[in-house]
């Protein structure tokens, strides 16, 4: 509402970009006045997209517009508004003139999938050096203009101009419309700290009013000419195979346009939505039966017997065998941790076109150049024959299905040789989402005479493979060549601990399968294992009779002075109370307490440290978390607003996830398909949330999208064991679990 | 065989052709009259992302039937109810409050508080989290957006 009346911000309208590269290639034409030697006349060759290159990242028009081409997108998290102001600022240009064009094959360089919390850390970071690049270029190129040393230039909303004042040449006169053609410099000064003016101010985000006057276009919104409408009909059960259909049973249907039978691939295609929908809900099928599922009642002991492929050792200091061996308090704990399914409002959505050969494909991928792969391989085309463009969609948090509505799309589209949009339902979002796989951990130490830790060890029992591209499901059940290794994600983070034992190992089993295709959801691993890290250490520290605070500090390296200003300014933020816990329990029906995390984000990055603060209602076993603190260290701040909103989101959706997610199935498939059987936090259930943002304009920005989850489960199951004196070891917390910890105790 | 039905729709008489009277009014709203506000979340009547007025009642237009919609019953979406020059209050203190992440429940949330804020003066803030207790939200959203419930109340 405050920045963006006077300047117009696109030179060309979304929607035309939507429609795909055509239209943009005019922008390259655009006779804006004409620069020199800095820049050749534009071509008509396809803008390029490699890493190298600043005309990868970014572009002026000949009024100056700056377009910045992003291979990370925005998930709904604002950052798109953050590389904006970014590179608004890099450059010197009004942020209202910078637009931002994201995840589209043909145009943005591939920088690697939207996950991780890496969007600025790594993708801004890359467009400001190319910004950088261009603006020390474009000061050079000025500088032989104005006859003005370079050194006593300015830029002032993209005009340069002599400090001491004098003519001015502006970006669009320099290079408008045309190529850079330059190498980015990965040495091009970028600006010093003092010198950023909107990098670290709390700045409004470019999409929220048209979110709130119900101008945005999603994924879900978004249509194109000649459009029918597509709906996929998933087996009954994981594994089983389709043996008949009989389209005779929704021919009374108006608008039924085919149905799509691909082996065990069914698919509806109407010429209205709602038509599509009752034709793949009244669709006769006959299924085989498939129980591939182990028992969930037994999952724990199903995780535990699953083959291990190979043990990746995550640290390895001293002799933690032999201290485990030696004299002392020898201390043991197993934690779980629940399937859980990412939960998007919106369930995933995706259009395809074929024409002339080639696939049109736009969807909410968090993973573009990745999915043009993949289509490519499930379709056997070149994947220049691929297009895949980024249109925002309800927020993923993680790899949900937005691909795989986008193979739906295409297997449809190719079938019936016409555009056709797929609209999951809520039962297809819940019950074939790949889902973020079970957690088991060991841990064991070995308490000396002090109650110091001897000896640390730890066993996670986690699914083979890394981050990558998960199997596609339309592939699967097509039985079209896919993805074969699962991607779970970067699942053995944070297995290892910031703490300075003399003698620790952690190892995680490497499990050749888990029960459901797994990929990533919000801080993939690194939840689960701090989680069983941070309770554990909270439970050497109980047996220690230490605040737990004090043991943190105690094993913290005195040279991470960051790390200790964390929990030095969280101890003051939250008024933590020195004393060991738990507290002496009252007697109350209910009871209180308060514990404390830390984590550092793979331990190389982003530190956060948290206090939160419970009541147990003992007859119940209903947990309230009614204040969260939380300290946050990620370097330099881009936008504070946009660093809070995020930490916002981890509290509320992990207390969402620890006290109440749990993926529940039979044998066959999935039983928790809408929100009743798997409940999410509700308003009355969530805490009040206090936090403190420590700036390092001097330092790297690092991620914010995903730290803070990761402390999360630990400081509710602290703080209820401070309250209680009962250790929860087990997420979800349910009511039931904690009333028969509770009575167990 | 299509039929004719017609509808009030944020202040305008429209008439649209279905093939099925039972159509949720979702389905009318987002592709027959192409608006954006309404959402497709869940079908079930259990997310709220389709909240829209029927005569000034906050409903969950995909499990209204259109069978149910009466003729002169004033559907308003999130369209309707505020435009860029002239937000309605709930607009402008969600805007004010930055109260949107991903934004795809936001219509819910929009709705179902200005429903509430219409009939409930001066409300507290348990009366407000009671009001959008059926409103899901997966981003964590939720401290935002009742800090511009707050200030739409207050206005």
């Amino acid at each position: 509402m405050t920045m963006q009346d006077t300047i117009p911000r696109a030179a060309l309208s979304r929607r035309a970009l939507l429609k795909g590269t055509g239209a943009l290639v005019v922008g390259f034409h655009l006779a804006g006045p004409l620069g020199q030697a800095l820049a050749q006349a534009g071509s008509a060759a396809a803008k390029p997209v490699t890493l190298d290159q600043v005309d990868t990242f970014l572009s002026i028009d000949g009024r100056g517009l700056v377009t910045i081409y992003s291979g990370k997108v925005d998930l709904g998290t604002g950052v798109q508004s953050a590389l904006a102001q970014m590179i608004a600022d890099e450059l010197d240009v009004p942020d209202a003139r910078v637009t931002v064009i994201q995840g589209d094959t043909a145009l943005t360089p591939d920088q690697g999938p939207t996950y991780g919390s890496l969007s600025l850390q790594n993708g801004g970071v890359q467009i400001r050096q190319a910004a950088a690049t261009a603006r020390d270029a474009l000061l050079t190129e000025a500088a032989k203009r104005l006859g003005v040393a370079k050194a006593d230039l300015a830029v002032v909303d993209g005009a340069i101009g002599p400090r001491a004042g004098g003519p001015t040449v502006t970006y669009a006169e320099l290079i408008g419309g045309r190529r850079f053609d330059l190498k980015l410099d990965p040495a091009a000064p970028t600006k010093k700290p003092a010198d950023y003016k909107l990098v670290g101010r709390a700045m409004a985000r470019r999409d929220v009013p048209d979110k709130i006057l119900g101008r945005f276009t999603y994924m879900q919104d978004f249509r194109v000419p000649g459009m029918l409408h597509g709906r996929v009909v998933h087996p009954p059960a994981l594994g089983a195979r389709l043996e008949a259909v009989d389209e005779g049973s929704i021919k009374g249907i108006p608008g039924i346009v085919q149905v799509v039978r691909q082996g065990n691939f069914l698919g509806v295609v109407a010429s209205n939505e709602w038509a599509a929908i009752r034709g793949a809900r009244d669709l006769k099928t006959t299924w085989s039966k498939s129980e591939t599922l182990p028992d969930q009642a037994r999952l724990w002991e199903h995780v535990r017997a699953t083959k291990v492929v190979k043990d990746d050792v995550t640290s390895n200091v001293g002799d933690a065998a032999a201290a485990m061996r030696g004299e002392g308090r020898k201390l043991a704990a197993s934690y779980d941790f629940a399937i859980h399914t990412h939960g998007s409002i919106g369930p995933s959505c995706a259009i395809a076109e074929f024409k002339d050969g080639k696939l049109t494909s736009w969807s909410a991928s968090q993973a573009t150049h990745n999915l043009r792969k993949q289509l490519a391989q499930m379709l056997a085309m070149p994947q220049e024959a691929v297009h895949c463009l980024y249109v925002e969609g309800s927020g993923c948090y993680g790899r949900n299905g937005h691909e795989d509505a986008a193979a739906d799309a295409a297997l449809l589209a190719r079938a019936v040789g016409r555009p056709v949009r797929v609209q999951w339902s809520r039962a297809d979002e819940h019950g074939w989402d790949p889902k973020g796989p079970p957690t088991l951990i060991d841990l064991r130490a070995n308490l000396d005479s002090s109650g110091g830790v001897a000896a640390w060890e730890s066993e996670f029992f986690i699914p083979q493979g890394a981050a990558g591209n998960v199997a596609l499901v339309a592939a699967d059940l097509a039985g079209l060549p896919n993805a074969t290794a699962i991607a779970p994600g970067g699942i053995h983070q944070n297995s290892a601990i910031p703490y300075k034992f003399p003698n620790v190992r952690t190892v995680c089993h490497r499990l050749e399968t888990t029960p459901f295709k797994p990929s990533w959801i919000r801080t993939p691993g690194r939840m689960q294992n701090t989680y069983a890290n941070e309770c554990f250490l909270d439970e050497l520290a109980a047996a220690a009779g230490i605040d737990p605070l004090e043991y943190r500090l105690k094993y913290l390296d005195p040279a991470d002075t960051r790390g200790i200003e964390v929990l030095d300014r969280l101890a003051k933020l939250a008024r933590w109370e020195k004393r060991p816990s738990p507290q002496k329990a009252g007697n109350g029906a209910v009871l209180k307490g308060r514990g404390i995390t830390y984590c550092k984000y793979e331990l190389v990055r982003t530190y956060v440290g948290a206090v939160a603060e419970v009541e147990v209602e003992r007859a119940t076993g209903v947990i309230r978390v009614t204040r969260f603190y939380v300290v946050h260290d990620c370097g330099q701040i881009i936008n504070p607003d946009g660093v809070k909103a995020q930490i916002e989101g981890n509290v509320f959706q992990t207390v969402s996830r620890t006290l109440k997610e749990e993926l529940t199935f039979d044998r066959g498939m999935v039983t928790s398909l809408d929100w009743g059987s798997y409940p999410i936090l509700t308003f009355p259930e969530i805490p009040e949330l206090v936090m403190e943002l420590i700036d390092r304009p001097a330092e790297k920005p690092w991620g914010a999208g995903e730290p803070t989850a990761a402390v999360v489960p630990s400081a509710i199951s602290n703080a209820v064991f401070d309250a209680t004196g009962v250790r929860l070891r087990s997420v979800p917390y349910t009511p039931a679990k904690v009333k028969a910890a509770l009575q167990s105790a | 065989m299509a039929i004719s039905k017609s509808l009030d729709v944020n202040g305008r008489t429209v008439s649209i052709d279905i093939d099925d009277p039972d159509m949720p009014l979702l389905y009318a709203l987002r592709d027959n009259l192409a608006l954006h506000g309404p959402r497709f979340g869940c079908g079930l009547g259990q997310c709220g992302a389709c909240t829209v007025h029927v005569d000034g009642v906050a409903m969950r237009s995909c499990i209204v039937p259109l069978s149910a919609v009466a003729p002169g019953q004033k559907i308003v979406t999130l369209e309707g109810l505020g435009t860029p020059e002239k937000p309605h209050p709930v607009q402008a203190a969600f805007i004010a409050e930055q109260a949107a992440q991903c934004g795809y429940c936001i219509n819910g949330m929009v709705m179902e508080s200005a429903a509430f804020l219409a009939r409930t003066k001066g409300p507290s803030e348990a009366d407000i989290k009671a009001a959008l207790a059926n409103n899901l939200c997966r981003c964590g959203t939720h401290a935002a957006i009742l800090r511009a419930v707050k200030r739409a109340a207050a206005a």
